[in-house]
């Protein structure tokens, strides 16, 4: 553990202390205020007709009947949106080679997945819009369909879209060179084929936008349900040709992102072009159906994988082929390829061992695009890996603990890098996994297993270590040519009364945001956190920023306001000592008061300082310029990226007669750095493992072999629900980042990242003594059934 | 798109009479007729729990009625549980607990919370997530809010043994 940044036993120290969120408060008393629950005047409602085919051309559209239905008052097709919004293209710089077609508001010529909006039908009310969408003809010409990947990736293949030339999105290779040597000489080999199934994130508020064009001084205000007000007010700016200081983005209560939230997406496009076609501002808000075909889906990866070992069990090198498949469309402005580039650049990383090659193929097919969401290429990079662990572990004779043991980076090792690149500042794996095996009582566990398997009750139990990006700087989107901003930045305002408000770029969505930030602000300030509003989600009233992602609010965001809290202090000081008469270095401010650092003696409170700045800045001398609001950005210097660390236990007991799977309990250590509320790193932790245990057990979004989804609804999606969710222990380990003051890393990601490959892991151990094995999530019934030559 | 039906019902004490659309659901009369956004639309199919209400003593989905079909009815929305205090202790402890996220499920899990301790002062862990398992939570996990409305009931009984301790003989 290491000391704490502030002195805790100060009244006003709040860095390191479980409070709660202030701003909970509205929500659970129903005060929330979604953007699907906005109301403007004279608001009208779009609803979308969408391809009933994965893959076709428009022949012709007829509108003239909607048109004519009660209520309607716009029925746009593409040309008429691709007369005022350019195209986009979901491609990056630094991803060489990579290609995708161009994307509308709504397709011209050709639709690419079943599901895609292409009409717009735009009425009083949204159920007159969905009345009168029925009345539209669309007539498509039916194209063959790219649904599964290795046809996709077959010579002389159908394309998914014609305009480009072939179904490769995007390849990549990384190698460190040698490896069929080590491969040839190596004591032990183990290899393996997982499937990775597709899912998505199910947010509990759909995708929600409420675009109100005003004509008269040219200005476009979006109230949108995103994580990115910034990067939406740029492209809105951009694609509309509308001055970016004309254009405001207001993200007020987010009901749920985890990056799905931060993409660009037809309709949302489509809903400011209809804003600007109308005069009047016009309303989206999906519905569950449209948000499980138009939503952006994750994973879908198939990995064969394999790894070297020496005869003690010395991991000596991974070789990896990744083949993900993405959609029709790289997704804007972040692209489809960044999960598969993270997927091959962590692999292994938590393990001492040099020799690496993979191969990545991002592939195009006829489904909704995939993208970025929590914890982006972890699960899949950790599941490889970890099941690779276990199985060398078997190979070798080792329990998987002591296997880990053997591998894993030593603690004291750092600074390091992965043989995928990746620059390691310090990490904590030895001593997370040793607390996890306390915590979990592993040695017992493996005891009551031996015992329980004589009675035919057959558990399991699985280890997964796991690397976590964090605070990423330009490197991840900026050095591509994406204007996604890795700084960001905040104006800290003391006020007449002496209050402190804080206008910052980091957004919220339920994670806490505005809660640290409060804490981080009134710790460095000085004042009780009461007396700190924070505000956020508006392009109009906070400084441009990168916003909440990649675990970046915490790391970025906090240093942030730590620095201008600091800076604040200085100018409120300075103020105090000229009033009284006193040296500012001899001042301090706890409570909201000034007093004397070494004596603590109150000498005046922050409201009388303010009063004074103020009202009576004639009182002051004259060369004295009270500065009671400060500006300030900051942007991750030094590493690349703050990487996290953490290692995951998942205790199962598996049915074999019928295939269910019951979780018992879960384990979590996780280092995060500096922990600024525990309270909301756990809560981060144990939301984020039940969406892992989600994709290790239930979430699939299945297609047949016409690229239609098959269960589009929250009836047939299986969503982990209260019951079949264990209690999860979560533990932490301290290693701050020395690149920031604040020390703080990401939190957001971890529970994700290794929850599906703890899962798998005890999944497998528990069929062991039957001789099964699975490398496919999820683990449903059925496919556990088969694993065990049931069915 | 039939004519619009008058009905008359109680909503958070209130008597009401308007004029719907028969095919409008009730959590669209609550959200867009009445103002009432503390009741939220998940799935519009009854699988989220997101659009809970109390109506004549019982969490119902309000998507999945018609607001005609609540002519007569008493109902309760978060809003009206709030001002009435009927859930106080619950949204404290949620709050404390940090039993919610985004909130987007929140006033349903409250409802849903609210019917279970009406009916069971004792549950256990185990019937509190049987009971929440029409309410999908994408961001907390759930395990905040087991504990949440298990610290509720154990704070009603230890009130109500404590009350009953202090009668007299």
């Amino acid at each position: 553990m290491n000391a704490p940044l502030g002195a805790l036993d100060r009244p006003n120290s709040y860095i390191g202390r479980s409070v709660s969120r202030p701003n909970a408060a509205r929500l659970l008393a129903g005060r929330g205020r979604y953007v699907t629950d906005l109301v403007l005047l004279r608001m009208l409602h779009v609803a979308f007709l969408r391809s009933p085919y994965a893959h076709a051309r428009i022949v012709s559209i007829d509108a003239e009947a909607a048109r004519a239905m009660p209520g309607v008052r716009l029925v746009a097709t593409g040309p008429d949106l691709a007369r005022l919004c350019t195209p986009w293209t979901g491609t990056l710089d630094h991803f060489k080679g990579m290609k995708s077609a161009p994307q509308l508001p709504l397709p011209i010529e050709e639709v690419l997945w079943s599901g895609q909006a292409v009409v717009a039908i735009v009425a009083e009310t949204r159920a007159q819009a969905e009345d009168a969408a029925e009345a539209v003809t669309v007539a498509f010409e039916e194209l063959p369909a790219v649904v599964e990947v290795d046809h996709a990736r077959a010579p002389g293949a159908d394309r998914a879209a014609l305009a480009v030339a072939d179904n490769l999105c995007f390849g990549s290779r990384l190698d460190t060179g040698g490896i069929d040597g080590v491969f040839a000489d190596a004591a032990h080999v183990v290899e393996e084929e997982f499937h990775f199934g597709r899912h998505t994130a199910v947010t509990l508020e759909p995708r929600a936008i409420l675009a109100d064009w005003d004509p008269s001084e040219g200005k476009l205000t979006v109230h949108h349900a995103t994580q990115t007000p910034y990067q939406f007010q740029d492209l809105y700016s951009r694609h509309y040709g509308i001055p970016e200081a004309s254009v405001r983005v207001v993200a007020p209560d987010i009901g749920g992102s985890f990056g799905m939230k931060l993409h660009v997406y037809p309709e949302d496009m489509a809903v400011v072009g209809l804003s600007m076609l109308c005069g009047r501002p016009v309303k989206y808000v999906a519905d569950r159906i449209e948000a499980f075909v138009s939503d952006i889906h994750a994973r879908d990866h198939r990995v064969r994988a394999r790894m070297a070992l020496d005869d003690d069990g010395t991991i000596l090198a991974m070789d990896v082929d990744d083949v993900t498949a993405i959609g029709a469309f790289s997704t804007y402005p972040r692209t489809s390829a960044v999960e598969g580039n993270q997927v091959i650049r962590l692999m292994g990383a938590p393990y001492r061992f040099h020799s690496y090659r993979a191969e990545l193929s991002v592939v195009f097919q006829n489904k909704v695009q995939t993208s970025q969401y929590r914890a982006v290429g972890h699960p899949i990079a950790c599941a490889v890996t970890e099941r690779l662990v276990d199985l060398a572990a078997a190979k070798v004779g080792l329990d998987p603990v002591a296997m880990r043991e053997r591998n894993l980076i030593a603690d004291d090792a750092y600074p390091c890098a992965s043989p995928t690149g990746y620059q390691f500042e310090a990490l904590s794996h030895q001593a997370s996994l040793a607390k996890l095996k306390a915590m979990m009582d592993y040695d017992g566990l493996r005891a009551e297993q031996a015992a329980l398997r004589q009675r035919g009750i057959h558990r399991g139990i699985g280890i997964a270590s796991f690397v976590e990006i964090s605070n990423p700087s330009p490197a991840f989107y900026g050095i591509g040519g994406a204007r996604i901003s890795a700084q960001d930045g905040a104006i800290l305002t003391v006020t007449p009364s002496g209050e402190v408000r804080c206008q910052i770029s980091v957004t919220e969505q339920g994670q806490g945001t505005e809660t640290i930030v409060g804490q981080v602000v009134a710790d460095q300030l000085g004042v009780p956190r009461e007396r700190v509003r924070v505000i956020t989600g508006d392009t109009e009233t906070t400084p441009h920023g990168g916003a909440t992602w990649a675990c970046r609010g915490a790391g970025i965001g906090g240093e942030t306001a730590l620095q201008a809290a600091r800076k604040l202090r200085g100018n409120v000081l300075a103020i105090a000592a000229s009033i009284l008469q006193a040296q500012a270095g001899e001042l301090d401010m706890r409570d909201g008061v000034v007093v004397d650092a070494a004596s603590g003696t109150e000498r005046v409170s922050l409201s009388e300082v303010a009063r004074i700045a103020y009202f009576r800045s004639d009182t002051l001398p004259r060369d004295l310029s009270a500065q009671l609001s400060v500006a300030h950005h900051h942007a991750p210097q030094g590493y690349p990226f703050a990487f996290t660390n953490g290692v995951q236990g998942c205790h199962v007991e598996l049915d074999v007669e019928t295939g269910f799977v019951k979780i018992l309990k879960h384990w979590v250590v996780e280092d995060c750095g500096r922990i600024i509320n525990p309270l909301l790193v756990d809560e981060q932790v144990r939301g984020g493992v039940v969406q892992g245990l989600g994709a290790a057990f239930f979430e699939e979004c299945r297609y047949d072999e016409n690229g239609q989804l098959t269960n589009g609804s929250l009836a047939d999606y299986l969503v982990p629900m209260a019951c079949e969710m264990p209690d999860i222990v979560v533990g932490h380990i301290e290693t701050p980042t020395a690149d920031t003051e604040l020390g703080a890393k990401g939190c957001g990601e971890a529970g994700t990242a290794a929850a599906s490959a703890a899962a798998l892991n005890a999944v497998n151990d528990a069929m062991s003594p039957f001789g099964a094995r699975i490398a496919q999530i999820p683990m449903t019934p059925a496919r556990l059934l088969k694993a065990l030559g049931t069915i | 798109m039939s004519a619009h039906l008058p009905i008359t019902l109680s909503v958070n004490g209130e008597e009401l009479t308007r004029r719907v659309e028969p095919r409008e659901t009730l959590a669209d009369f609550l959200r867009r007729d009445l103002g009432l956004t503390g009741t939220h639309a998940g799935c519009e199919m009854g699988a989220c729990g997101a659009c809970l209400v109390m109506l004549d003593g019982l969490p119902v989905h309000a998507c999945l009625i018609f607001a005609v079909q609540a002519a007569g009815a008493t109902i309760q929305t978060v809003e009206g549980l709030t001002e009435s205090a009927a859930i106080a202790d619950l949204q404290s402890v949620f709050h404390t607990r940090n039993a919610l996220q985004c909130g987007f499920c929140t006033p349903g899990m409250l409802v849903a919370a609210h019917g279970l301790l009406s009916r069971c002062a004792m549950p256990s862990r185990e019937e509190i997530r049987d009971a929440l398992s029409g309410n999908y939570c994408r961001c907390t996990g759930y395990e905040a809010i087991v504990d949440a409305i298990e610290t509720v009931a154990r704070r009603r009984a230890g009130e109500a043994a404590s009350s009953m301790a202090e009668e007299p003989a």
